[in-house]
């Protein structure tokens, strides 16, 4: 089979610029082949180079002391835990495979991360994910007037593309039922198909599946977001790294044969989605074995308790090409390998196939001369097809063979360190003055007022009900969440929290060798547990992306202020996030503009909050024909809690309670009281726009201190952020999330009064979503304690009302209002189950 | 749950290994086992190990299967009835409420009378299935350990999570030596993990087992 020659169209079609293309030329001397261009396209692409961010993301703050691998080094970031122990922790989208093909799609996302994770040598004890769709309820049905106008300007360089073609205003102006249901079913599709491809992979690998968000919107339809996060936990000294060290040492190969499935995925991934390329492109989805994968981290494990290994990385974006060029980048080496002794699942592959292939469950080992046969003992053991493929060199080259004749012949160093860094144009877009000159009153000219809530209940169910604020157990019901005994606050609470215990660790170099590997070393005699030793790790992830479509900057802060509220009312200290950057298509400056400002609001934050970046991912292009994603720039942010007894739920525990709100009714410096981009505005009234409200991060970062004293001194029985749906859907839920079994909720009401409230607008005291807020409920006898002392920290503080009885019942100045909480927990429990029947 | 709460000894068995050792208890844990693509269990009740169970159990020996150990023991032939794809057709992880049917098995003997356990199922295919006679015999001769139920202690159409036929969660064999249930006892034997039920199962298993001990000496 010959090589198609290298025309300007094919270095196109690589996704490679005339630019590039030269620089690649400089870089080897001469014009790269075939398989080169491949390489190329794929390590310059922007999911494996970061050409177009790094300039941004070097602005996160990475340090700290617990951190002892930081962002960009390796395949995860590491923080200290204490105790000789460590986490290490990620995120990653798989925004693209899953929109063509949602279930594998999904589920080779969750191999991917999970994969990186036990590349660090740490066992994989949790997931998490974020997920955004399109929405999968017609809106209009809840809506009372036009959806709202707003959307990003066009994106410059496709002029037949204008504001009116966003998706979101052609629709505002003729939606009807049957206009829209085509796309509501297909959106249903490929949330179905998502759910359930994170359950196949998670529930077989073994995984706790115990956190996650799913957010509904316009803009995601046809470009789903899928990011997922894999936790591990291991040993200051069982820290592997994915370097090729050792002249050579021979490279080895495990897991299944190399097919033409994923072929140049990392480079599909980073071009916009349209019609065409979904349908091409179908080729670009691997498909994932979750079993393989488990005996691929069982064995690696295994391995790196033997001290066989000189460096490991996984083969994920970009396969073969990747791990081979990467290991010897780092260790400032080269490597050659033959392609003939790679194992291959299907006839004459090409080297440019099998080179690109983004087959899944493959790893790549660098084994120290001399240990070879321990190495195939261990995957013989597991049943893995294994291969010796090359060895490390001194020639800095990545040097491909195959049958001996070479067919790659690159400096490692040059091609993933001096990848093309793009400095791009950054415009303030169009849309953010009309976002700005949103008024209630309706004095912004074209905008009528907006009418106050005329019915409280009707609108508290209709928020409840939406499926966004839902709750998620349609989700999460499907992921095994309990499984290795660590799930100790389980989804549906503000944070997930989940133990780690003896068996959370890889077997340690002294077990393994006392057991010389005869029964499964992965745990050689089950280790008897001293709970003094036990750890509480609490997890949550958060992006309101509506807010930073209104206000990158001010959004940005308020995605990682929530996420450490939402870790501060679970009892847990920060130690470190990892974001996940999901934008449009950077050329447009318009998009640039919104990442940059992002990114600015998101690392001022994570500074605040002492939780530095430790790595996560960047995923651009993701727009449809009909237009960009909303910015959504998603947070996970990972604490530790010292001792059982601090870990917290939200909902109500008992009859007679105080219910103390820390924070603001109304935040009265905001012209539109916490209502701008509110859910409030978009379930009740079409309208996604206006300001919103502001997040300042030093009465934030007061307001978790001040809980955290509470929490940590014993006195809170509950604690519950404000977020979408503003007091009174937070209210809500306090009364209604706590599960006891299937079918079994339990359910407490509340009598709540707001009458000392100053604002007379009802939606806004009851919907808005003003910042900094959390409801607490203590006993009856600390309520004045707890009020005075957080107004001694600078917390405002008041009592709102007493836990009990079946009604949640609410009376503010402009009358009393009450449902039943059965019917609040049914319009909230069973939304979205309803809407997926 | 059985070294680390209850404090008694356990040793892991690989698969591939054919004897058993000298043991008093047998566990076949949940799982995926070799991914459970073909079918649950098909493939690892093939496992060389299975062999020993058998003989172990054969000879009398206590064997409990949980959750994927179920499906094995049922494939294996060593309980009756099948386990299929749930009702939903979709994976189920959720706390339930069980009835213990049967109270003087070697599996429930601890298990105080109607006393509803909180246990958490997770499963894709633990509708339990099993023809008129083989449900007949089940009845006749008491082999039905567990049953799904609500709040109240009603098995009802709304607490049965996977269709199994009767509420079915967990059976045991005629010789009331080997038992499996879906649901996950060693999942709820903490009180940090929100619940303790599922320990019952495994005091009554040792009760048994330390009975039997006693009448061999004797």
């Amino acid at each position: 089979m010959s090589d198609p020659a290298i025309t300007p169209q094919l270095v196109k079609k690589h996704n490679l610029t005339p630019e590039e293309f030269e620089k690649a030329k400089e870089i080897l001397g001469r014009e790269p082949n075939y398989t080169e261009l491949g390489i190329f396209s794929v390590m310059w692409s922007e999911h494996c180079s970061y050409k177009n961010t790094k300039p941004l993301l070097k602005t996160f703050p990475t340090k700290s002391a617990k951190i002892l691998v930081g962002a960009g080094e390796e395949n995860a970031g590491i923080i200290d835990i204490c105790d000789g122990l460590c986490i290490a922790f990620k995120i990653e989208s798989h925004n693209h495979p899953s929109a063509v093909e949602p279930f594998q799609g999904a589920a080779t996302g969750v191999g991917g991360i999970v994969r990186d994770i036990f590349t660090m040598g740490a066992r994989p004890v949790c997931a998490v994910n974020s997920l955004r769709f399109g929405p999968i309820t017609d809106e209009n049905g809840t809506t009372r007037v036009p959806r709202v106008e707003s959307g990003v300007a066009p994106d410059s360089s496709k002029t037949q593309i204008n504001l009116d073609e966003r998706g979101f205003r052609r629709d505002a102006e003729n939606d009807t039922r049957d206009a829209c249901a085509p796309q509501i079913l297909n959106n249903r599709r490929l949330f179905a198909g998502v759910v359930s491809g994170i359950a196949h992979y998670g529930n077989c690998f073994g995984i706790p599946t115990i956190a996650g968000e799913v957010y509904f919107d316009k803009s995601y339809e046809g470009n789903p977001l899928v990011n997922s996060f894999c936790l591990g936990v291991l040993r200051h000294e069982q820290i592997a790294r994915g370097a090729a060290k050792g002249i050579g040492n021979p490279v080895f190969y495990v897991g299944p044969a190399t097919g033409r499935d994923g072929l140049a995925g990392a480079a599909f991934a980073s071009q916009d989605l349209t019609d065409e390329s979904a349908q091409g492109q179908r080729g670009a989805v691997q498909v994932g074995d979750p079993f393989m994968e488990k005996l691929v981290c069982e064995a690696c494990l295994e391995l790196l308790a033997t001290d066989c290994v000189a460096g490991i990385q996984d083969m994920g974006a970009a396969g073969l090409t990747c791990s081979t060029c990467e290991t010897a980048a780092r260790a400032g080496t080269g490597i050659e390998i033959e392609l003939s002794k790679v194992p291959q699942r299907a006839p004459n592959m090409t080297p440019y196939e099998i080179m690109l292939s983004e087959s899944q469950e493959r790893m790549l080992i660098i084994v120290k001369k001399g240990r070879e046969a321990e190495v195939q003992r261990i995957f013989d053991k597991w049943d893995l097809p294994w291969a010796e493929i090359g060895f490390v060199t001194d020639t800095g080259k990545m040097v491909v063979k195959n049958h001996g004749e070479i067919v790659v012949d690159i400096p490692a160093r040059k091609i993933a360190d001096d990848s093309p860094v793009y400095q791009r144009e950054a415009r303030e877009p169009e849309y953010l003055k009309a976002v700005r000159a949103f008024r209630l009153d309706g004095t912004a000219d074209g905008q009528s007022p907006i009418a106050d809530t005329k019915d409280p209940i009707d609108d508290l169910k209709t928020l409840l009900a939406w499926p966004s604020i839902a709750s998620k157990n349609w989700v999460y019901r499907q992921y095994d969440h309990m499984v290795r005994d660590g799930s100790v606050i389980l989804p549906g609470s503000d944070a997930a929290v989940i133990r780690i215990k003896e068996d959370s660790l890889p077997v340690s170099r002294e077990d393994y060798e006392g057991s010389e590997g005869k029964t499964s070393p992965s745990q050689p005699s089950l280790p008897s547990r001293d709970n003094s030793f036990e750890k509480y790790i609490a997890m949550t992830v958060d992006c309101n992306a509506t807010y930073v479509y209104l206000d990158p900057y001010e959004g940005g802060k308020c995605v990682v202020a929530e996420a450490a509220r939402n870790l501060a009312c679970s009892g847990a200290v920060p130690l470190g996030s990892t974001d996940n950057l999901n934008f449009g298509n950077p050329h447009n400056p318009e998009i640039f503009w919104q990442l940059k400002e992002s990114v600015r609001g998101l690392a001022e934050a994570c500074r605040a909050f002492n939780a530095p970046v430790t790595g996560g991912n960047v995923s651009l292009y993701n727009q449809n024909p009909n237009g960009p994603i909303d910015p959504t720039p998603t947070v996970a942010m990972v604490g530790l809690i010292e001792k059982p007894e601090h870990i917290t739920t939200q909902w109500f525990k008992d009859e007679g309670d105080v219910i103390i709100l820390l924070g603001e009714m109304v935040d009265s410096s905001d012209p539109l009281l916490g209502l701008g981009g509110s859910t409030y505005l978009k379930a009740i009234h079409g309208l996604k726009t206006g300001t919103p409200p502001r997040c300042d991060l030093d009465r934030e970062k007061t307001l978790h201190t001040t809980l955290l004293g509470f929490i940590q001194s014993g006195i809170v029985k509950s604690a519950h952020d404000c977020s979408e749906g503003g007091i009174a859907v937070a209210l809500a839920e306090c009364c209604i999330s706590q599960n006891v079994a299937r079918d079994t909720p339990r359910l407490i009401g509340a009598q709540i009064d707001l009458s000392q409230a100053k604002e007379n607008r009802l939606d806004a005291l009851l919907f808005g979503e003003t910042q900094s807020r959390v409801i607490l409920s203590v006993n009856p006898l600390d309520a004045v304690k707890v009020v005075e002392r957080a107004k001694l920290m600078g917390v405002p503080a008041i009592q709102i009302g007493k836990v009990g009885g079946d009604k949640l019942a609410v009376k503010t100045a402009s009358g009393e209002f009450s449902a039943t909480i059965t019917e609040l927990h049914d319009a909230w429990w069973n939304s979205i189950a309803r809407a997926m029947a | 749950v059985l070294k680390n709460v209850l404090g008694h000894s356990a040793q892991l068995v690989w698969h591939k290994e054919n004897s058993l050792g000298d043991t008093d208890a047998v566990f076949i844990p949940g799982g995926f086992s070799y991914g459970d693509y073909l079918r649950t269990g098909a493939i690892a009740r093939f496992s060389p190990i299975m062999q020993a169970v058998q003989n172990f159990a054969t000879n009398g020996g206590h064997v409990l299967g949980i959750c994927n150990g179920f499906q094995i023991l049922c494939e294996a032939g060593l309980l009756p009835g099948a386990l299929i794809r749930n009702r939903s057709l979709q994976f189920r992880c959720e706390n339930v409420f069980l009835k213990t049917a049967t109270p003087d098995s070697p599996f429930t003997n601890k298990i105080p009378a109607d006393k509803l356990m909180r246990v958490p199922i997770a499963h894709g295919e633990g509708c339990y299935f099993a023809d008129e006679t083989t449900l007949e015999n089940l009845k006749a001769n008491q082999q039905i350990l567990w049953q799904y139920v609500n709040a109240q202690g009603e098995a009802t159409e709304q607490s049965n999570p996977n269709g199994s036929v009767l509420n079915i969660a967990g059976v045991c064999n005629e010789a009331r030596n080997v038992a499996g249930l879906m649901p996950h006892p060693e999942r709820a034997s903490e009180p940090l993990l929100g619940c303790a039920d599922g320990k019952l199962i495994f005091e009554s298993l040792i009760n048994s087992v330390n009975a039997k001990a006693v009448s061999k000496a004797a």
